[in-house]
């Protein structure tokens, strides 16, 4: 194993995105990823990469879309409104079928908002946020060591599919120091990039970066392909972490930063006795609805804990599908909640359950 | 030795803040006047303000930009810093942000510290990415003693794995931070640690032990 470092969220991504064979990354400081940007600045030019700060979040999105379609392992990150700036560029990349990564560390909204952790862009990363039918496959790890191995997972299945992939974090996530290791980054992958604009060598038709389809029918057939791909991936790459949901009278679920805190407040309800189990999406797009579904057989109850006004809550309520009552705690605008307003909320659906 | 001005400098992440709070909590202790600045115009997260309550506890001063924690990123400077120039009954803690981006601040006090001996720790954590080598801290040592125009006098070691850290922790690459000594020209004065690991220590560090308390916790942490 090799030697652990103490690392923030935001350099943990950028090491990792390294070590997974991002060579160009192209970024616009935001508080509170900017770590991410300044770790890439530092290490990209020592390792024969392309660090390039551009002169906005528009213009590095769109940059990213150029080295995609070169077939280059690219990257960019930001924060919320940042993101919001990125999203006509991610749609087109979507619309042109390339892989790369988007990182986004969440802050509060909407508008400026502020610079404390968030995660009420939920709707925004999963539903959409530019248009067109289009999905981003969205990991929302909790830990620093998570975000090395899903960052690798972030290029390998955004090429795979050939479909954008995006970190999702959160203030809180970016900032914090743990120990970690790179062990879980495999060797980069050689994907297939055969659509790639690398020069024909007057070898091979030309190829084409595109999303404008001139013929409505063109669109709609490349649509439809593209939907069988996202088809595929709602059935093979649903990712989660589930425990004591067996037994479980209520389940609580919360990803990112908060699963942290409703760990931590699910320690304290266990050892009172009360039945309590965990599930944390891990990828909230494809959202991880099957083991929503299993634990509605039995569990009396869920709640969704969120920093957001209710948003992950509707695809708990779709996936439990009416089989027990969902129930939402959040806080938003920059605050954390804490272990003790989460066990309160459960000890009150408890008393209600009968 | 000692002064009434001590400023704590470094990799942002090498663990200034803690490293500060925990140097004014025990002058605290020992019944001086302290006080404490903010000075990290760098980073909003994770920094010294949120440790308020904890100061006033220990009746620490503690002066941080009014936006400290707030919503919004600006890196102001609050102006009664430089009253600290003047009130020479109190002890102070300059607690800077990170790297020479962070040191740029102490500059407006040049005229202040050429005319009062002052201490400036130089807090390391070979365990963070891009300072593990001698060389690496050398290069870090001078840009921010460029930036801030002041030198460093001391050598902090707050090598550390967070809560993985282990006796081996805190001396790993402890050859890099000898080295650095030597190349600087200035003692590593304080070995940094929890009470626990540092009594594991080799007798030699006896006359620099630094026992730390965490006083900045995570939200999921009761």
């Amino acid at each position: 194993m090799s030697e652990k470092v103490l690392m923030k969220g935001n350099e943990a991504i950028g090491e990792a995105a390294i070590r997974s064979g991002c060579r160009h990354f192209f970024g616009y400081p935001i508080t509170p990823q900017t770590e991410l940007s300044a770790y890439m600045a530092k290490k990209m030019p020592k390792i024969g990469g392309v660090f390039l700060q551009a002169e906005s979040e528009v213009a590095a999105i769109n940059m990213v879309y150029g080295a995609a379609g070169a077939g280059a392992r690219a990257m960019t990150s930001s924060s919320s409104p940042g993101i919001s700036l990125k999203s006509e560029g991610i749609s087109y990349i979507a619309g042109a079928d390339l892989p790369c990564v988007i990182v986004d560390i969440v802050r509060g909204g909407p508008g400026l908002g502020g610079i404390q952790p968030a995660q009420s862009d939920y709707f925004q990363v999963t539903k959409g946020g530019g248009h067109g039918d289009y999905h981003l496959i969205v990991f929302a790890p909790n830990s620093v060591q998570e975000i090395v191995s899903l960052t690798a997972d972030a290029f390998n299945k955004s090429e795979e599919y050939r479909v954008p992939a995006m970190i999702l974090g959160d203030g809180t996530l970016g900032q914090m120091m743990e120990p970690v290791d790179f062990d879980s980054v495999p060797e980069p992958k050689k994907a297939d990039k055969s659509w790639a604009t690398t020069g024909t060598g007057l070898k091979r038709e030309h190829n084409i970066i595109n999303s404008l389809y001139l013929s409505p029918e063109a669109l709609e057939k490349t649509i439809i392909e593209r939907q069988k791909r996202y088809d595929i991936i709602k059935e093979k790459e649903q990712r989660y972490e589930a425990h004591d949901i067996e037994d479980a009278d209520i389940v609580v679920t919360a990803y990112g930063t908060t699963s942290r805190v409703v760990e931590s407040a699910v320690k304290t309800l266990r050892s009172e006795g009360l039945k309590v189990g965990v599930i944390r999406p891990i990828t909230l797009w494809p959202f991880p609805d099957k083991i929503f579904a299993e634990a509605a057989k039995t569990a009396k109850a869920f709640l969704s804990v969120e920093m957001s006004m209710g948003q992950m809550v509707e695809d708990v309520k779709i996936a439990v599908n009416g089989k027990a009552p969902v129930y939402f705690f959040g806080r938003t605008g920059g605050i954390i909640p804490t272990p003790q307003e989460i066990i309160e909320e459960v000890r009150k659906i408890a008393g209600g359950l009968k | 030795m000692s002064a009434r001005l001590n400023i704590f400098c470094g990799h942002y992440g090498s663990g200034k803040t803690e490293v500060a709070l925990n140097y004014a909590i025990k002058l605290a202790n020992e019944g001086k006047k302290v006080t404490i600045i903010d000075l990290d115009i760098v980073n909003p997260y994770f920094r010294t303000a949120d440790a308020r309550k904890i100061l006033n506890e220990h009746g620490i001063e503690l002066i941080a930009s009014e936006f400290a924690n707030s919503n919004l990123d600006m890196p102001t400077v609050p102006q009664e810093i430089k009253k600290v120039f003047y009130d020479k009954k109190s002890n102070i803690i300059f607690d800077v942000g990170g790297d020479d981006d962070g040191a740029y601040v102490l500059g407006q006090y040049n005229s202040f510290f050429k005319n009062e001996p002052y201490r400036m720790i130089f807090v390391v954590s070979t365990k963070r990415p891009l300072t593990g080598t001698c060389d690496e801290l050398f290069e870090m040592a001078k840009n921010i003693e460029h930036a801030s125009r002041l030198k460093f006098t001391d050598i902090a070691n707050n090598t550390n794995l967070g809560k993985l850290t282990t006796e081996d922790t805190l001396l790993s690459n402890y050859e890099q931070i000898s080295k650095l000594s030597e190349k600087m020209g200035i003692p590593v004065s304080m070995q940094c640690g929890l009470e626990k690991s540092l009594s594991k220590l080799p007798k030699e560090f006896d006359d620099r032990k630094f026992p730390m308390n965490i006083y900045i916790k995570m939200p999921w942490e009761l």
